[in-house]
Parts: structure tokens; C-alpha cells; sequence
């Protein structure tokens, strides 16, 4: 199954169908930016791992959630610079979420973005939340797609590249740079030992990584004002999970430290050489 | 079948990363009781008949000048013609910077069930549970695939790269290919370093070093020991060092046989991105650092007067 790339495009823009080439100095006036920036809910940096349930379910207890620093630190606030470049720029933010991501969700209103969106499902699996997302996106009619690399939770950076299949999109992922010149965007990712640059045209979707923004900081403004920006639930469409999580296992603990004198290193290469066997 | 991606850096030899898969792959299949096989897309400068000392019987390649590039959009429709004709019920790839890309992809494109950042082979009695890293190395989850196709994308250095001997047929697969629309105009490289991701040791520095002028005595240390280089978030921050070295939370996560932390106070944030590490030394002034309790190995001392000792006594192994 694949979905029109014209119908993301969409009559937002109005002039989509005829975008310009690559490297022309041609820009519309009119040409206004679109870009869907996907948000999670995630626990605390420094909550405690734990289980219940028999292990199958994550203990949130006393959990605080957060904003997943991916999505936060380098795909809203990259989002925000470009609508700080360029002020008709229209940013959308989406979460796939119960209605307890809603305050995470005007967190992240008060760093910026025109408005939310939350598609009302507690996702199994990437595929159902992508799932979720590309249909956002087929109805906003968006230039860009930007998401974190990772959540902090699942670690699955696999969200991205499943809502660039859903839309038949170019994906970039690992993104330590982003720029745009008219249509068409300047991305520079992460690979092995190095960093790859790229050109493409827009539509695209982008996953961020450390490099492309800094953390920032909502001010007293922001917040207030995320009180008042819209904030849409839409229901979810049908599909299907691809994985369901059987278990979760904790890793045994460390046995404990064994420290060496400063005045001996030698001993540590000994214990590193002959005991751990790693070097 | 097990269908193993094999990756291909920027110079044609097969990844590292690559290397571990298929021994994964391999491994599996085994398992299965069914065959393995790679499947090569970009040009690659080795002879890929050799990779079958890794365990895989025949080796598929696209022989197309628009695969030079990695473009995830065009590698996924063309895996998923390597899947159909070689009619694979398991694809493995590493879930490295590519693998990242293109598993996601491809799973979207054939509803086939993906599991990226497992740490071991899947437990297939009963169904299909494939163990993977989750809350950034603090815990394992036990996932079900239930698709008929399934995708599992391993975890860098979390399965060790096996050898054995044999030759694998080299047979070219024929495959549509579509132009990219990614263009490729320029590959950085960080000459004379190893690969952070692929790094075996990895020496990183932290505070404790009061400033980037003092990262001399550090990459004497990762020298001596062949060891790719890293640092704390505040480090980064600060620009002392780029980005990319930077490990933690919202870093890179990494999973070395051994990881020396000199400088580092050890925040839960940064021990999430190297808490897979196989053997954790800790050098740092303050015996109270929080590093301590997670380390293997520790040294309380001043780091200035440890760093230099270190780098010589490796030095006389050798």
C-alpha cells in the first residue's frame, strides 16, 4: 500500500503541485512553509526503571514525563528556528497519545508551534503510531516532517523511516543539520566515522539528532500563551500492531567496584589485560 | 531463510557492523534450521565470495550505478524485491546509521513485524522474541513478532563477529532501482580515528579535564589503546569537542568491550548512552563520584598525574 505523495502536498499550500526546482533563485511570495514536528511522552531522564505486572507492564508510578529530548532539543527547536527565519511558516505539533499526554503536549506549545494535534490511542507498536501519524500528515498537507531520533523508552528510531514509507517520502535520519534553500533542503546525518551531506527536495521526513538545535528554555510568554493555542484530539484510524512486548528484564547488577591506587597504575592494565580480558 | 543487509562504507568494504549481522544471521539460521544469505547493494571493493566464513551460502548483489548513494526510499523498495525473490522470512540488519533508515522502511512496506536494537538471538521456541535494548540500555524488553516476514536490526557491538571458513556464491539479483531523490554531494570523514559506533575501547572525557586544551594527554591514551573517543554532555555543550562524540541520553549510545571514563561524574543521563558497555573504568578525583557504582574498575586520582601513567604502562604491553 503506498499513498499519493500529492495528496501530502495537499491545498494548504495551494501552489504545491508546482514546486520550484532545486538551486533556482525563483521563491514565491505566497509560498508559505508547513511543517509537522511528532512529539512523545516519555519518562524522566533520572526515573527509575521498574516493572510490574509481572513484568510486563512499565511501573509509572511515581514517574514524571517528559518531552523526549529527541523530539524536544533538536526537532521542535529546529522547527521553531525556521518559523523564526521565516514567520509564515506554520508549524503543527503531534503526539499519538491518552489524554494524559495532553500537558506534555502544552509543554511543548510553550516552546513554540501554532498548534497540536493528538491522535486519542495508547500505540502497541512504531508501526501503529506511525500509522497514526501518516494519516496526520496526509491531512495537514506538510513540507517537512521532523521527529527526535529516538525515544528514550522504546529506543526504537523507527517511527521516522515507517511514516516516510507510509507517504512513499524521502527520509533522512541521524540529521545533525538542516538547511533550506527554497524548496529543497541541505541535511547533513550521521554515519560511521563521518557525516554524510545531502540535498533534497521537499516533501520530506527528518530525524534529529544532537547538533541540529540546543535545548531551550519556555519563557514566562510561551507559557502563557500555550494555554490558548488548539489543541485537537482526533480519533485514530484502524491498523494493525506488527509486535507486541512479552516481557521486560532487568540487567543483573554490577558486582561492585574494584579500585586500583593512582600509584599503581599497572595494576589496572593487569586486571584490564588478564582478569576482564579487553585489552 | 535468514536474509542478512550488508552495509558498505563509504571506501567498499563491508561495515563492521555488517560483520556482526551476518555472524547474527548466520547464527539463526542455524537455529532455523534454514539457510543464510547476504544481500549487497552498494558497489562494494572486497570479494564478497569470502563472506561466507561468516556463514552465508549465497550472496545477492544489485549491480546499479544509482545504489552508489544511500538513499533509504530506493534501498527499501529494492530489499523488498530480495525479500520476494529470495523469499526470506527473517531479514536482519545492523542498526547502525543505514539499518536505522532503511529497516523502518521496509517493515512499513511488507506489514513485517521489526525489532530494532536487539542484543541477542531470538528466543524461538514457542514464537518469535527477539531481546532488545529499551530505556537507553537500563532495561531489555521481550518482543513478540507475530508478522510472517520479520525484520530484526542488531545492536553494534552487541554480538561478537564469528569465523569460520567457506565461500558464498555471489549471484546479481535483478531488481528495479529508482532514482534517488537524495543527492549525496559530500562524505566527511574523520581521518585516523576509530568509528565511535564501532569502537571496541573507547577513552571519553569529561569536566575533569577543565578545558579542550587539555585533551592531548586523553588521545595519547586512545592511541596507545586503538580506542575511538568520546565525551560528556557538558563537554559537548561547550564546544571543548564536536557533537558527535558526545555520549549520553541524548547523545550516542554505545556498547564498547571497554569504555574508560576519566573526568566523568557519572549522571544517570550519561551512563544511559554507555551503561552496555562490557567493562566500565572509572578515573576521577572525587571517590564519591556517582561513576563509581557503576564501574567495573576505578581509580580515585587526580586524572592530570593517572591519564599520563595509564598511556605508558599500555605502552610496555605492547
Amino acid at each position: 500500500m503506498s499513498y499519493e505523495t500529492g495528496s501530502l502536498l495537499g491545498s494548504a499550500t495551494g501552489h504545491s503541485n508546482n514546486r520550484v526546482p532545486v538551486n533556482t533563485i525563483y521563491k514565491p511570495k505566497y509560498q508559505q512553509m508547513k511543517i509537522l514536528v511528532c512529539v512523545s511522552k516519555t519518562p524522566d531522564t533520572t526515573a527509575k526503571i521498574a516493572f510490574t505486572d509481572n513484568n510486563t507492564k512499565f511501573d509509572s508510578g511515581s514517574v514524571q514525563w517528559i518531552i523526549n529530548p529527541n523530539d524536544e532539543y533538536y526537532a521542535l527547536v529546529r522547527a521553531i528556528e525556521l518559523k523564526e527565519a521565516d514567520a509564515s511558516t506554520i508549524i503543527h505539533l503531534v503526539t499519538v497519545g491518552a489524554p494524559d499526554a495532553d500537558a506534555i503536549i502544552r509543554k511543548a506549545l510553550a516552546l513554540g508551534g501554532d498548534e497540536a494535534i493528538r491522535v486519542n490511542t495508547e500505540s502497541p507498536d512504531s508501526f501503529t503510531i506511525a500509522s497514526q501519524i501518516a494519516e496526520v500528515a496526509k491531512q495537514g498537507g506538510y513540507d517537512l516532517i521532523f521527529l527526535g531520533k529516538e525515544t528514550i523508552d522504546y529506543n526504537g528510531s523507527s517511527v521516522g523511516g515507517m511514516v516516510a514509507e507510509l507517504l512513499d517520502l524521502p527520509y533522512i535520519s541521524l540529521a545533525t543539520k538542516f538547511e533550506l534553500n527554497g524548496a529543497a533542503a541541505t541535511v547533513t546525518r550521521e554515519i560511521e566515522g563521518g557525516e554524510e551531506v545531502c540535498e533534497v527536495s521537499l516533501p520530506l521526513v527528518v530525524s534529529c539528532n544532537k547538533g541540529m538545535a540546543e535545548q531551550r528554555i519556555p519563557n514566562m510568554r510561551g507559557i502563557m500563551a500555550a494555554r490558548t493555542k488548539p489543541l485537537k484530539v482526533v480519533e485514530p484510524v484502524a491498523t494493525e500492531a506488527l509486535t507486541i512486548i512479552a516481557e521486560f528484564s532487568l540487567p543483573p547488577a554490577k558486582a561492585g567496584v574494584k579500585l586500583v591506587d593512582a600509584d599503581n597504575v599497572a595494576e589496572l592494565v593487569r586486571l584490564l589485560r588478564e582478569e576482564a580480558k579487553v585489552i | 531463510m535468514v536474509l542478512i543487509f550488508i552495509d558498505i562504507a563509504e571506501d567498499g568494504n563491508v561495515k563492521k557492523s555488517s560483520l556482526e549481522a551476518l555472524t547474527y544471521g548466520a547464527q539463526l539460521a542455524k537455529q532455523l534450521g534454514v539457510e543464510a544469505q547476504g544481500v549487497v547493494l552498494a558497489p562494494a571493493t572486497e570479494d564478497l565470495s569470502a563472506l561466507g566464513k561468516y556463514g552465508v551460502s549465497k550472496i545477492y548483489q544489485v549491480k546499479n550505478d544509482a545504489l552508489k548513494h544511500f538513499d533509504a526510499q530506493v534501498y527499501a523498495k529494492v530489499m523488498a524485491q530480495a525479500v520476494e525473490q529470495s523469499g526470506a522470512t527473517v531479514v536482519v540488519f545492523s542498526n547502525n546509521s543505514d539499518g536505522k533508515a532503511v529497516a523502518p522502511r521496509l517493515s512499513a512496506r511488507l506489514k513485517a513485524g521489526l525489532v530494532a536494537g536487539a542484543v541477542a538471538l531470538p528466543d524461538t521456541s514457542g514464537g518469535f522474541t527477539v531481546k532488545k535494548s529499551v530505556f537507553s540500555g537500563k532495561a531489555f524488553a521481550h518482543v513478540n513478532i507475530t508478522t510472517p516476514v520479520k525484520i530484526i536490526s542488531l545492536n553494534p557491538n552487541a554480538f561478537k563477529i564469528a569465523e569460520g571458513t567457506g565461500t558464498a556464491e555471489v549471484v546479481e539479483l535483478n531488481a528495479t532501482v529508482d532514482a534517488p531523490k537524495v543527492k549525496v554531494t559530500a562524505v566527511k570523514k574523520q581521518s585516523g580515528e576509530v568509528p565511535l559506533a564501532e569502537a571496541e575501547i573507547v577513552v571519553s572525557g569529561g569536566r575533569g579535564l577543565k578545558g579542550p586544551e587539555n585533551w592531548g594527554i586523553l588521545e595519547d591514551l586512545a592511541k596507545a589503546l586503538h580506542a575511538g573517543l568520546a565525551c560528556s554532555r557538558p563537554v559537548a555543550d561547550a564546544h571543548w569537542r564536536p557533537h558527535n562524540e558526545h555520549v549520553g541520553q541524548t547523545g550516542g549510545a554505545i556498547a564498547p568491550n571497554l569504555y574508560i571514563a576519566v573526568g566523568i561524574s557519572g549522571a544517570i543521563q550519561h551512563l544511559a548512552g554507555v551503561n552496555r558497555s562490557k567493562v566500565i573504568v572509572v578515573i576521577n578525583k572525587d571517590a564519591e563520584a556517582p561513576f563509581f557504582k557503576a564501574a567495573d574498575y576505578g581509580i580515585v586520582g587526580d586524572l592530570f598525574e593517572v591519564l599520563p601513567k595509564f598511556t605508558e604502562a599500555v605502552k610496555q604491553l605492547k
